[in-house]
């Protein structure tokens, strides 16, 4: 158990939804709570989570996930049609994001700010920044810097190397 | 780092070095943390936070997380992270004498 400990961590986001952006930026803050170096590196639909238009209208996606429970986690599996019903995933967001609130997790703008306070840095990935059209000014201020991935890596030397 | 001793004084400490007995805590073996978390000398910022924690324990019994240190505390994340590098909550709970911090977030 006397393993070196982790010093330095590079979390990729490449989902965008809800459920997909939160699990990388806990890891993220949690890293800075324990002194750990780290980045966010955000790719494909993850990038929403730093564009400014977006990052605080995420939703939960209730097609396509079978692990998805109403009224709650440990409710009955919700069918794949009902799920598609629209308003499905605007009702599972709210109730996710009131579950979480609860917890003292903040929303993802707030918490953008606060890991990005905490001194983790924040990279879009610039494939997707050029796919999906984005200038600087789509961006949120803590976006610090759109990186190419060759980039990433050498910016992640000595890093742990964590995909979400 | 000392077992059941912070200079001198006994005290009741878990495996990780915080204090179990909160009675046992007075502001030399802050100070005397402090040291041990290379945050010494405390300042009137660091005790702006530790007496936060303090009062929000006996309200809520937990170690409040970063955003109630920013919202009913009233200190950024920047100050808390320049106050106690590497680590905020973990280190300013142990000097505070409050248990290690068990939230995620």
């Amino acid at each position: 158990m006397n393993a070196e400990p982790i010093k330095k961590v590079s979390i990729v986001v490449s989902k965008g939804s809800l459920e997909g952006v939160y699990p990388g930026l806990i890891m993220a803050n949690g890293a800075r709570m324990e002194g750990i170096e780290a980045s966010l590196f955000f790719t494909f639909f993850g990038l929403h989570a730093v564009v400014k238009k977006k990052m605080d209208k995420l939703r939960v996606a209730t097609v396509g996930n079978p692990a998805m429970c109403v009224p709650d986690a440990m409710g009955f599996a919700l069918p794949t049609i009902v799920g598609a019903i629209p308003g499905m995933s605007a009702f599972a967001t709210s109730m996710m994001k009131k579950e979480m609130e609860k917890l003292d997790i903040p929303p993802v703008g707030e918490f953008i700010e606060m890991i990005s306070d905490a001194g983790c840095k924040m990279y879009a990935c610039k494939a997707t920044v050029d796919m999906f059209k984005l200038s600087s000014d789509d961006f949120c201020p803590q976006m610090d810097k759109v990186l190419t991935v060759g980039e990433f890596y050498e910016l992640s030397a000595g890093s742990q190397i964590i995909f979400t | 780092m000392s077992e059941n001793s912070i200079i001198g004084i006994a005290v009741d400490l878990d495996e990780s070095g915080y204090l179990t007995n909160h009675d046992q805590w007075t502001p030399v073996i802050a100070e005397a943390l402090a040291g041990e978390e290379g945050v010494a000398p405390l300042t009137d910022e660091h005790w702006k936070v530790l007496k936060f924690i303090a009062e929000d324990y006996k309200e809520r019994e937990t170690v409040p997380g970063m955003r109630r240190m920013n919202k009913v505390g009233g200190i950024p994340t920047k100050d808390l992270y320049r106050l106690f590098p590497d680590g905020p909550i973990k280190k300013a709970a142990r000097i505070a004498g409050y248990p290690k911090p068990a939230s995620c977030v």
